[in-house]
């Protein structure tokens, strides 16, 4: 008689085998690790001298046409906060739900996290124009008198983002220092030394264990609300005004959906290369990209009625300024913005209802960049096409992105990848503890039998 | 670190056997040896017994020093203090409760050690005991 063995059976790894495999990820880098690196360095330095240019001739450079003053640079900085919320929706909410699969994924997830709300943080200063005077934006003590308004959601932003930016951060370090310690021993060279300062001192003991699982769980407590609050404060920066399309209570969980929804596409679109070129597909598998592809299905649909409540509203309030808002939308200067909108993020997603299509590494793949492009061009719609039509039609104006701010649009995902690839190859992109954990401590009586 | 004592070091393969040694050595009035795991463990925590981290005391401070009188701003101080006072009390506890003793770096991989340190006439009983409960390796580490 045959004997049945479960496929877990088979590839399950051993404690030895998962620190092996995931410190040899840490190897010498190969040529296609060059090449990507010298690809997203070059896309930076253009991004780079784009910018220089705006600062050298001003923020006319910039394609802003009054009423749109919120261009490419707020919609870009919109963009890059949604990003970054599924690491912590990945790291911290599913921790918090002993959701076993995230262990695999929720360091790629955590560190693009981080990465992405260092590329948002650039926009707000980039679009004020005198980057240096971006200190201006805190509240400080000074000899002017000058005080921030506590009362204004664009404070709150940032607050929120310097706070979310702050306990990401933490988070991404104190779940590093058991894998570094793990990686210390076997490093060599400069990697040793950065490993064994970095590492802090880590030796697994029971007391340290005990410190940390509960400050682990804590920053997991914290950092759930946080991410639920940091792109509702982002809305606010638009639900809070009068401007047709903007004003509205929706905005928050809109948003928030629509975070969640960009960052989980996001994850998948780093994952696909990260699993080939480090050959990690024993520890990331197949089953993850279900789980994540059901993850943007449920948020892609919840963004979808977003979109249809809106319309919705703007019909049903009999407000002929937020009718006129949505018609422009759909049938005005920008309509090819909200149709690729549409197309990329409730159309396409419904692809998902296809186990064959959530188990397709390419086909994800795709999608993820398709889901990208729509949130990209939803924060468009949002931004440009409600300010480019409010309430006097003589005040209606068009504007047109210059090849300045797409250049630095381009720039800000060659700086995101830099510090992505730089990490990936210096740090475990895999959590070897985490992943460790899920598989039980061999017993003595199982040996036995 | 302070200077590290000698004592005894074992080294477990498997789980079972170190909480069983830990048992062990508290039965046997044991109480400042050191258990290193490459993964937090509830047995093993069980088995060592602490009392709950204080880490929650500097959440709950720092939290609440986060509460100033606008609503919004409030909320994102509450998390930032909180989750930085957490950072620090896991320093400062982790720091306060170090355990200077000897290692090997097989404990951050797949094995479980337990460090006893112990006068020179106390080798041998602790040696049998860790031996007994299942050790893979026992040593003295001076």
């Amino acid at each position: 008689m045959a004997t049945i063995v479960r496929q877990d059976q088979i590839t399950r790894p051993t404690y030895h085998e998962i620190t092996r495999d995931i410190a040899a990820t840490l190897g010498s880098p190969s040529r296609t690790y060059y090449v990507l690196l010298g690809i997203v360095v070059a896309v930076f330095a253009v991004g780079v001298g784009a910018l220089l240019y705006q600062v050298r001739f001003g923020l006319g450079v910039a394609g802003y046409t009054p009423p749109v003053m919120w261009g490419v640079y707020i919609t870009t900085f919109v963009f890059w906060v949604g990003i970054a919320h599924s690491g912590t929706l990945i790291s911290a909410i599913l921790y918090l739900f002993r959701s076993a699969w995230r262990t695999a994924v929720y360091r790629t997830a955590e560190a693009m996290t981080v990465f992405a709300v260092m590329t948002a943080g650039l926009f707000p200063v980039i679009h004020v124009g005198r980057l240096w005077y971006a200190y201006w934006l805190f509240p400080y003590p000074n000899q002017r008198q000058l005080w921030v308004n506590f009362k204004s959601p664009l404070l709150w932003d940032v607050f929120a983002v310097s706070t979310y930016f702050t306990v990401s951060t933490l988070f991404l370090i104190v779940g590093l220092v058991p894998d570094i310690a793990a990686l210390r021993s076997t490093a060599t060279g400069w990697r040793k030394k950065l490993y064994e300062i970095t590492s802090l001192g880590w030796r697994g003991t029971d007391q340290q264990w005990r410190h940390y699982t509960r400050a682990y769980l804590y920053l997991a407590a914290l950092a759930t609300p946080l991410v639920l609050s940091v792109h509702s404060v982002v809305s606010w920066d638009f639900a809070m005004s009068i401007v047709p399309g903007w004003h509205a209570t929706i905005f928050a969980p809109y948003f928030v959906a629509g975070a969640i929804y960009s960052g989980v596409a996001m994850v998948v679109t780093l994952l696909v290369p990260l699993r080939k070129v480090f050959k990690v597909e024993r520890y990331i598998t197949v089953e993850h990209f279900e789980n994540l592809s059901k993850l943007l299905l449920l948020t892609g649909m919840i963004v979808a009625y977003a979109y249809a409540v809106e319309y919705f509203i703007a019909w049903y309030s009999g407000n002929p300024f937020e009718q006129q808002s949505f018609w422009n939308r759909a049938f005005g200067d920008y309509w090819w913005a909200t149709w690729t909108m549409i197309l990329c993020n409730g159309a396409l997603p419904l692809f998902l209802f296809f186990r064959k299509v959530r188990r397709s590494i390419p086909a994800l793949f795709v999608l993820s960049l398709f889901v990208n492009l729509g949130m990209w061009f939803e924060r468009f719609v949002i931004i440009v096409v409600s300010l480019s039509h409010e309430y006097e039609p003589y005040a209606f104006g068009h504007y047109t992105p210059t090849w300045v701010e797409w250049s630095i649009l381009a720039g800000s995902f060659g700086w995101f990848f830099m510090w992505f690839l730089l990490f990936a190859k210096n740090f475990p992109t895999v959590s070897i503890t985490e992943v460790k954990e899920i598989i039980p401590l061999p017993r003595k009586e199982r040996a036995r039998t | 670190m302070s200077a590290q004592p000698s004592g005894i070091l074992a080294s477990f393969r498997f789980v079972d056997a170190a909480a069983d040694a830990v048992r062990r050595l508290k039965d046997e009035g044991y109480r400042d040896f050191t258990v290193y795991t490459p993964v937090p463990n509830v047995e093993i925590a069980r088995a060592v017994g602490h009392r709950a981290s204080p880490v929650r005391l500097w959440t709950l401070i720092g939290g609440l020093t986060g509460c100033i009188p606008y609503v919004v701003i409030a909320f994102e101080l509450t998390i930032l203090f909180g989750a930085s006072a957490t950072i620090l009390g896991l320093l400062y506890h982790s720091w306060k409760t170090r355990q200077a003793g000897a290692y090997d770096n097989r404990f951050a991989d797949d094995h479980i050690g337990i460090f006893v340190p112990c006068p020179p006439e106390r080798r041998e009983p602790v040696q049998a005991l860790l031996r007994d409960a299942g050790a893979e390796e026992v040593q003295f580490a001076a």
